[in-house]
């Protein structure tokens, strides 16, 4: 049986050593600039904490993978060649990257260590994972959370590289990589600038009826009614009124997660190599209790028993979990 | 020692305006003074690398308010000038930030045993004003290890931790983020 890795997120050195502890086969991690999609105010590593951090993991028998996952503006390659260079010296395993021109950097400059293609890159069909795979010879592409399982078992037959997918967390898939709904109204960009509806124009607004509502850039992206679950400030997930929908509604997605654990041995069967945990945002709390849940099961496969995942939905934007297009491209 | 009645059915952000709440608010504001300093400059000497992560909101007002207590708690986490510092509500100082909630939740999200998204998602944690300084100050406590909780009790030995026991017994479900509206 296909033997998936468990790939988990860290946004700090002691989320690392959560991830580490609770079981993960790898952790991704990024620095603390524009060099990774998840460039958040006080998180991600120095490059001293991605030494020791590095350390610690190999010594534990886990990878760490960089993410170098967002786009260069165009002439202004240095901050990631430098990252990706930083990151080579301190003994990472593979390096995740989503621009071309990164991956080409890598492969030239960085031969002896592995490249994984990002979600951001979007690739989704056997051609272009070829052509990354041709080009920069990428060993693993993180596949966009748009394809059924029968889908990706096509996909698999037909790529000569590796295959991962997210199993868990923020559901914001939209065309990934190419989302500019963030740059619209703040003027900052999720794909080159690693902020998606960055924290210094988020603003929550407590009203006398116990409900809230939360504004990004000034702009009203929902509200959320006294007993209502919440969700993230991001404006595909907002719920809108419009001429024709004046009681308000989710014009693009809902707050909701991924939660594939009840299709794990599908997707194992299906070819799948590596199962991601999305949350580099999230507290140890959040990596400890996913990590260690995802662990067991995959141990459970492994073993041939079924596998029981511990129930997750508290852990979920507005508490409420999803299978997405894995189950049917229907679900929305 | 101050006794703080914690009423277990309040409403976990709303709350009523008694009367004799000011005189009770700043005698247990007054009694607890002196641990709140000797606690945080005890987690400064300890964890030094939180304030790199706060960036430039080591110097910015924080107002933690634990919604069923009398006080809420002023935080300026400037190394060269910390502040921690409980104060009435009705005296409290114009704050960048604030962050609201049950005692039990805020404790825990200082020590990562909750995870502070799904607090915000479940309703039970309230943030509002700065939101980038929140947000900073939500990772720099997460990237402390050990427990802030664990060793404020320590400083104070067996009634210290006597005292962690039963806040811990006190609110059974907060760690599972349920039960407590």
């Amino acid at each position: 049986m296909n033997t998936a890795e468990l790939i988990c997120p860290a946004g700090t050195p002691a989320a690392l050593r959560t991830a580490v502890d609770a079981g993960a086969d790898a952790v991704y991690c990024g620095f603390q600039d524009a060099t990774n999609a998840r460039n958040f105010p006080g998180l991600n590593f120095t490059p001293e904490e991605l030494r020791e951090s590095v350390a610690y993991a190999h010594a534990k028998g886990a990878k760490v993978l960089l993410t170098l996952n967002t786009y260069p503006p165009a002439g202004k390659v240095d901050l990631w060649r430098q990252a990706a260079d930083t990151g080579a010296r301190l003994g990472i395993d593979a390096f995740i990257v989503a621009d071309m021109g990164v991956a080409d950097y890598v492969a030239r400059s960085h031969r002896g260590i592995r490249l994984h293609l990002s979600v951001q890159a979007a690739a989704s069909s056997p051609e272009a994972i070829r052509y990354y795979c041709e080009h920069f010879g990428v060993k693993r592409v993180v596949l966009p959370r748009i394809l059924t399982i029968p889908e990706i078992r096509e996909v698999r037959k037909e790529v000569p590289c590796e295959i991962e997918t997210f199993i868990f967390g923020n559901h914001g898939l939209m065309v990934e990589g190419r989302c500019s709904l963030t740059n619209y109204l703040t003027g900052q960009s999720t794909n080159m600038d690693g902020v998606c509806s960055p924290a210094s124009d988020v603003e929550y607004t407590r009203h006398d009826d116990g409900s809230i509502s939360s504004q990004l850039a000034g702009f009203t992206i929902d509200c959320f009614g006294p007993d209502e679950k919440a969700g993230y400030p991001t404006i595909c997930k907002g719920r809108y009124t419009a001429p024709h929908r004046s009681e308000g509604y989710y014009a693009f997605e809902e707050p909701v997660s991924l939660n594939l654990s009840r299709l794990l041995p599908e997707l194992i069967d299906a070819g799948v190599n590596a199962f991601k945990i999305e949350g580099r945002q999230r507290s140890k709390s959040y990596v400890r209790e996913v990590v260690s849940a995802f662990r067991h099961a995959v141990d459970d496969i492994r073993a041939g028993r079924s596998a029981n995942v511990a129930d997750l939905v508290a852990l979920t934007e507005g508490q409420k979990q999803t299978q997405g297009a894995f189950e049917t491209k229907k679900w929305r | 020692m101050a006794t703080v009645t914690m009423d277990m059915n309040v409403d976990t952000i709303s709350r009523a305006h008694r009367s004799g709440q000011t005189a009770l608010s700043r005698l247990a504001c007054l009694l607890i003074q002196p641990l709140l300093s000797r606690v945080v400059r005890r987690i400064a000497d300890r964890h030094p690398s939180l304030f790199a992560r706060l960036g430039p909101h080591q110097s910015t007002d924080f107002l933690i308010d634990p919604v069923e207590l009398p006080f809420a708690l002023h935080l300026r986490p400037d190394p060269k000038a910390l502040v921690l510092r409980a104060v009435p509500r009705a005296a409290a100082p114009q704050a960048g930030a604030i962050i609201r909630g049950r005692f039990m939740l805020l404790l825990e999200l200082i020590d990562s045993q909750v995870d502070g998204d799904a607090a915000f998602f479940s309703r039970h944690l309230e943030v509002s004003g700065d939101a980038e300084a929140v947000v900073r100050l939500r990772n720099a406590l997460d990237d402390v290890d050990g427990s802030v909780a664990e060793e404020t009790a320590e400083m104070f030995g067996p009634p210290g931790r006597s005292v962690l026991t039963a806040l811990r017994r006190a609110y059974p479900n907060q760690s599972q983020g349920h039960s407590v509206r």
